[in-house]
């Protein structure tokens, strides 16, 4: 479904700030996959993500989905096969915008914008249903403003929208970390939901070792640009926080201690 | 008392002014308020559609075809402040700045002097006063510029309300966003400079003819003047919150602007070359009071 070739990536060539975010990585989603994403800051996580995306362009390699080779594509046109929730909950809805003109625009996700109306009368049926689906009472909202929602609001909001044409991949990054503990238990509790219903091949970066674990079926570890880690099915069943913890001691040595607070 | 006469007789032309110019103001509150993007292409698109216009009606055309070629040339001219923002990446206030001085050439190019009056030939203002011939010039104006406003507010609304328009609105709200759900933001700033601009310059056309010339300088400071049609509307009719509103508010705010400017003319309190100082004063005041008064609100609350 999503299979990236020895991408890589360095920022600011050439200058004293230069960074070699992704060092060759390769990873193949299979249809329904749902990975879970670790690393210490700075690992590649975003980067990785973003190079799916197209929001910037690979220095080599290739980013191929659902069978086509989207590398030279923006980041717009790579739109129609991603899903995405940012990490800030402010990313990704229009706040001036009210709740049904946003999910329109959702709807239309890689669809030619016309001069059709922007939002239909039977659509908004069918936001009705699917706002009733996060229970938050968004569906009694729908001409509100998305500036009026709270932050956990707008991040459940974002995931429906994310979700309402079907994306060949969700690319989640950090999405619940910018909310207080009980909402973020929920707007996770709503991705495993979605994902599951809809069968979606998702990436979800995480910052929570045991969310990494317990969620998905398969946990990726990343480590200065590469992957270092990859498990899958029952040996991540049987994954224990302290076996990462070691794992990343391993890869990371001397960096360790400063990461497991991170981490933990 | 010949000032309060002064005054009174002044304001039908303040009011007609007022609504030609609210359609400038309109294309400006695409930019900045839309868009969020300070466009300085305006004075020079507006003194591009009055010269088009001016010229093509001299050379005999019918009046309603020098307005739409007026309109296209505006369009194209946001259109290159489009693509030197959106493709080029060159910051918008930069971009606009370039191509209103390059019009500046332009436009003397195209009226191939610095003013073109418009002596014997029929304007839209002419046209409608031939037929009502009991009516002042200020009132046959008004009625062409309120039929203008109307047709431009419906299609406006129409517009904003389609899939393309509402990519723009949210083009000018969360760019992050709209790339995220596919949509071509580069491609939606550049269309939407180039209709803001096409109004502009709309209004330009209809100024000239209701002036009945042309003047290459006629933009100068037009981006102030749509500026402050759009706050004092916003102070006047803020409380209305839906688009059809917030476009009726800047052709408020433009109508009231030109009355204050009439009337402290009239009274004698400034000069006609003080003006421009008295818009900027205007404008600055008018930018700065909301942001006063918001600090004022959010100050550290002193327990008692
Ligand atoms: N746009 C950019 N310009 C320059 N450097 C960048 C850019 N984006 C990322 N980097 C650098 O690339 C490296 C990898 O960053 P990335 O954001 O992918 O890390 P991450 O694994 O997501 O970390 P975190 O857990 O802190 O979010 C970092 O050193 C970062 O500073
Ligand atoms: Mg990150």
């Amino acid at each position: 479904m999503l299979e990236l070739k020895n991408v890589k990536k360095t920022f600011n060539r050439g200058s004293v700030n230069e960074k070699q975010a992704l060092n060759g990585v390769n990873l193949k989603l299979e249809p329904g996959d749902f990975v879970t994403v670790i690393g210490g800051n700075g690992a590649g996580k975003s980067t990785m993500l973003n190079m799916i995306a197209g929001v910037y362009p690979v220095d080599s390699g290739a980013v191929v989905i659902d069978g086509k080779n989207v590398t030279r594509q923006p980041d717009y046109k790579r739109a129609a096969y991603l899903g995405r929730v940012f990490q800030d909950p402010m990313m990704g809805t229009a706040a001036d915008m009210e709740i049904e003109e946003n999910l329109a625009m959702a709807y239309r996700r890689g669809k030619r914008r016309g001069l059709g109306w922007g939002i239909l009368k039977q659509e908004k049926k069918t936001y009705h249903e699917a706002l009733k689906m996060l229970d938050l009472g968004l569906e009694e909202r729908m001409s509100s403003k998305v500036g009026l929602l709270s932050g956990g609001q707008r991040q459940a909001l974002t995931l429906l929208m994310a979700t309402l044409r079907q994306p060949k991949v969700l690319l989640l990054d950090e999405h619940t970390a910018a909310l207080d503990p009980k909402t973020a238990a929920k707007v996770l509790e709503l991705t495993q939901e979605l994902i599951e219903k809809n069968h979606l091949t998702t990436l979800m970066i995480t910052h929570n070792m045991k969310d990494a674990i317990r969620l998905g079926n398969r946990l990726i570890m990343m480590h200065e640009g590469t992957i270092i880690y990859d498990v899958k099915g029952e040996e991540k069943k049987r994954l224990k926080v302290p076996d990462l913890l070691a794992k990343f001691e391993e890869a990371s040595q001397g960096e360790f201690a400063n990461d497991r607070m991170l981490l933990s | 008392m010949g000032v309060i006469t002064g005054i009174l007789s002044s304001l039908p032309g303040a009011l007609s002014q007022g609504v030609l110019w609210g359609i400038m103001a309109l294309g400006v509150y695409i930019t900045y308020k839309i868009l969020d993007i300070a466009d300085l292409t305006v004075d020079g698109s507006f003194a591009l559609g009055a010269s088009v216009c001016a010229v093509c009606i001299v050379g005999g055309m019918h009046p309603m075809l020098a307005i739409l070629l007026a309109v296209v040339s505006g369009c194209i001219a946001g259109a290159v402040t489009g693509i030197l923002h959106a493709v080029f990446d060159i910051p918008a206030i930069l971009a606009g700045i370039l191509t209103q001085l390059g019009l500046y050439s332009i436009n003397l190019r195209v009226m191939g002097r610095s003013n073109t009056p418009l002596l014997k030939q029929e304007t839209l203002v002419d046209k409608l006063a031939a037929l009502l011939p009991k009516m002042s010039n200020s009132y046959t104006t008004l009625i062409i510029g309120v039929l203008a406003v109307v047709i431009v507010i419906l299609v406006s609304y129409w517009f904003f309300g389609t899939e393309v328009g509402s990519e723009i609105r949210a083009t000018g709200n969360n760019e992050a966003m709209v790339k995220a759900l596919g949509g071509n933001t580069r491609f939606m700033k550049a269309l939407g400079l180039s209709i803001s601009n096409g109004l502009v310059a709309l209004s330009g056309a209809l100024v000239c003819q209701s002036q009945g010339y042309a003047d290459v300088n006629s933009g100068q400071g037009a981006i102030v003047t749509g500026l402050a049609a759009i706050v004092i509307g916003n102070v006047l009719l803020g409380w209305g919150k839906s688009f059809g509103m917030k476009m009726i508010s800047v052709i408020v705010g433009s109508v009231i602007y030109r009355i204050v400017i009439a009337v402290v003319m009239q009274a004698g309190w400034v000069d006609t070359s003080d003006t421009k100082l008295f818009s900027a004063i205007l404008v600055a005041i008018a930018l700065a009071v909301p942001v006063l008064i918001e600090r004022y609100r959010n100050r550290p609350q002193v327990e008692a």
